[in-house]
């Protein structure tokens, strides 16, 4: 049976690890590397590096940290921020990343998600999705959370799926760094309109949470930064609690 | 020992470098190239493969005498090669990925989506599912029946002869996840990616 997954993220910026609440107010808590390594022994089914500030600023620092994980973690390595073009793509891949999650590049430019879906293969291939609510409906934003776009999120979705995406990573802009728990209804929408997996993201704040993402919102994989970061929970306590609950998971 | 893996321009192998020095330390001599003569004259080979049937099946062709090199270094000489994802799909006669596609055909059989049971499962089949160890292999000494293994994948390998099946693993069905015949092996999941029990995979291969 197909396991669930629990992904602790890593914001990255100049190399380093931060945390933002809402995207901004940055703190900072460690090397990226080690706390790589701690989440692989922990029992993380991937690990994620969002490079969160690259859009805007010199990135080259997330090549050398994205090297040096993937020599000490074997599970896989998702990396994401700043992400322009499929020779971008490339060199992540090259640096040892296994996806990599393309946001502002696709929506501005759905070729890259075609182009490079047909190059590495859509295994690679993460969309990520930052969507807020608007009314009745939600829309992307691009540039980590700053640009509205107007674009439906959920015909974005399908949009994606069709160019070549692999999997959808899906962060509410409303519940990032607020704590109260994913968007369930965002989860669940996008979820039952493609085929593709998709990880919820935005607003974990306990473990229940967690286990709300996947029987509720029906994601296949669940994404968490601070409570993973700030050593509220570990990997395993999580994985233990979502067993309990009777979540598929590796233990 | 010389163990090579074979770069073809299949897509990212940068883990499968990266696990194989993990488990290979100093001991054995991990390589990675395209050249013939360094792929002749290996112990072992190693066959990844990412993106399509198709495009791993071109890539292979793009290299000139390639396909040759690894049929003598397979079939006619019956050396030990690992096959690992699309690397093991190419194993087949015929692929079904963007095109009808064929490949080297070394184990009798095809590579056809998976059935995701109109939609029920979601594809790419992604993550980390269990192996049932149907038949002793090289390649699972100390490897516990039930161990969880990394995925990726949305097609599926069907040899004709199930008793080149040595795992397999549950999805939408049953889906052939590992192969042995003879001198060749192959895994549809991810050792690389698979933590310590699948650098544990690789080791076996390296060391047997």
């Amino acid at each position: 049976m197909l396991k669930n997954r629990i992904i602790p993220c890593l914001d990255v910026k100049n190399g380093r690890v931060v945390k933002g609440i809402n995207f901004v107010d940055l703190k900072d808590a460690g090397d990226p590397v080690e706390q790589a390594k701690i989440y692989s022994d922990g029992g993380a089914d991937e690990i994620c590096f969002l490079d969160i500030t690259a859009s805007n600023e010199n990135r080259d620092t997330i090549y050398d940290v994205v090297e040096k994980t993937s020599k000490k973690c074997f599970v896989p390595l998702t990396v994401g921020g700043g992400v322009r073009s499929v020779e971008d793509i490339n060199k992540l891949l090259n640096c040892g990343a296994d996806k990599v999650s393309i946001n502002t590049a696709a929506v501005q430019n759905s070729k890259v998600v075609v182009e490079s879906s047909k190059k590495f293969g859509s295994q690679c291939i993460v969309v990520a999705i930052d969507a807020k609510k608007n009314g009745e409906k939600w829309e992307i934003f691009t540039h980590g959370g700053r640009n509205n776009t107007g674009i439906d999120a959920l015909e974005f979705a399908k949009k994606m799926e069709e160019n070549g995406a692999g999997e959808l990573l899906v962060t509410s802009m409303d519940r990032d760094g607020t704590q109260v728990g994913y968007d369930i209804d965002l989860m669940l929408k996008i979820s039952s309109e493609v085929n593709i997996p998709v990880i919820a993201s935005g607003g974990v704040g306990n473990l229940d949470h967690l286990v709300d993402g996947i029987k509720l919102g029906n994601a296949s994989a669940v994404l968490a930064a601070s409570i993973f970061h700030y050593g509220k929970y570990s990997v395993k306590q999580a994985k233990e609690y979502l067993n309990s609950k009777g979540i598929p998971v590796r233990i | 020992m010389n163990v090579t893996i074979v770069d073809y321009n299949s897509g990212n192998i940068s883990s499968v470098i990266n696990s194989f020095k993990e488990v290979a330390k100093d001991k054995v001599n991990i390589k990675v190239t395209s050249d013939l003569n360094e792929i002749k004259s290996s112990d072992k080979i190693v066959l990844p493969g990412q993106g399509s049937f198709k495009s791993c099946v071109d890539a292979l062709n793009n290299i000139n005498g390639l396909v040759d090199v690894l049929n003598e270094f397979a079939v006619n000489n019956k050396k030990p090669l690992l096959g690992i994802c699309v690397g093991l799909q190419m194993f087949a006669d015929i692929g079904y990925e963007e095109t009808e596609t064929k490949g080297l055909g070394w184990i009798a059989g095809k590579v056809s989506k998976i059935d995701n049971q109109n939609g029920k499962y979601k594809l790419p089949h992604i993550g980390w599912n269990q192996i049932k160890i149907v038949k002793d292999s090289k390649i699972f000494k100390d490897i516990e029946n039930n161990s969880h293994m990394y995925f990726v994948h949305s097609y599926e390998f069907i040899p004709n002869d199930n008793s080149v099946i040595v795992a397999s693993t549950d999805y939408s069905s049953n889906i052939v996840c590992a192969v042995e015949k003879e001198n060749i092996f192959g895994t549809q999941f991810h050792p690389e990616k698979s933590d310590k029990i699948g650098l544990k995979i690789i080791d076996n291969f390296i060391n047997f």
